[in-house]
């Protein structure tokens, strides 16, 4: 991966057995972490206790990271696997990269083919934003429709959307963590994204 | 292939390039910078082109920003303190 691991002057005090450096990693990727986890478990105890196992799970495993991938790959594959197992979803027992390529494969079209004619061009295109004013995309009520549009994709359009978009990781680290390919991790993340703008497009037309 | 079909039956050859409904399933790539140097040659020339593909592509990054304000769950007091003492746990294990 390119870059260094910018987490590696926390990871090498955290060896040494500084709190200070543990909770700071901790309080970094912490509210991530939770968010992750809530996507699996039904309340905020519970995914506290999954982030806690995640974290023991690191310190356990810390003599064995090589640093192969950053920090912050190794502790969300650790956390995405530990949040799956204790979640009640059906399909948890499916390991992720056949769900990335079935989610990748189901057929899909990011704007309603009937907004373009035969020659591929807009008949019904959309409006500029710029009429409403910024505020409004930061209202509550646009980050509540958004939240409620990522709570109802599929689960790895909602992982790897969370975890870009929201949580800032890289394609690397996030396809990396739930070892999907490169390619299932660029559609999946179209394909999330491309239904978040609906969802608000939607909204601002009936606004 | 169908430019050759319309010089031959001598129809305005249609724009060189991507169409909208091709830009739209680029979009994300394209904001990436995951797109091939002649992919995204078109691509820009077409947004540069196109106002409808400009309003979209604006939307796309004025959804970024929304995604990007979402604010996430704060851990616990309670969680912060069980985590100091795990670790501290874990320190004198390994000594």
């Amino acid at each position: 991966m390119a870059g260094a691991d910018p987490d590696l002057p926390l990871l090498k005090r955290l060896r040494a057995g500084d709190e200070e450096a543990f909770m700071d990693l901790v309080l970094r990727y912490g509210p991530s972490m939770l968010r992750v986890a809530r996507m699996y478990v039904p309340t905020q105890a519970v995914a506290e206790e999954v982030v806690q196992e995640t974290w023991l799970g690191v310190l356990n495993g810390i003599d064995r990271f090589e640093g192969r991938s950053t920090l912050k790959t190794w502790l969300f594959r650790i956390l995405v696997n530990r949040a799956r197992t204790r979640g009640v979803r059906e399909r948890r027992s499916v390991p992720f990269a056949a769900l990335a390529t079935e989610e990748s494969a189901a057929p899909f079209a990011p704007v309603d083919l009937d907004r373009f004619g035969v020659d591929g061009a807009w008949t019904s295109p959309p409006r500029r934003w710029e009429e409403q004013p910024e505020q409004a995309l930061g209202s509550d009520e646009a980050v509540a429709l958004v939240e409620a549009e990522i709570a109802k994709l599929p689960e790895l359009q909602r992982l790897v959307i969370t975890m870009r978009d929201l949580d800032g990781l890289g394609s690397d680290e996030v396809r990396h963590a739930l070892e999907i390919s490169e390619t299932n991790q660029r559609v999946l993340l179209h394909r999330a994204r491309s239904k978040v703008r609906a969802a608000l497009e939607d909204y601002f037309a009936d606004a | 292939m169908r430019d050759l079909i319309d010089r031959l039956l001598r129809r305005s050859a249609p724009p060189p390039g991507l169409s909208c409904r091709e830009i739209v399933e680029l979009v994300s790539d394209a904001l990436e910078g995951e797109l091939e140097p002649r992919e995204a040659r078109r691509f820009w020339e077409h947004i540069s082109a196109c106002p409808h593909c400009s309003a979209y592509i604006e939307q796309m990054r004025a959804t970024l920003r929304v995604l990007g304000r979402l604010e996430p769950e704060h851990l616990s007091p309670e969680a912060e303190r069980d985590l100091r003492a795990a670790f501290a746990q874990w320190r004198t294990e390994q000594a």
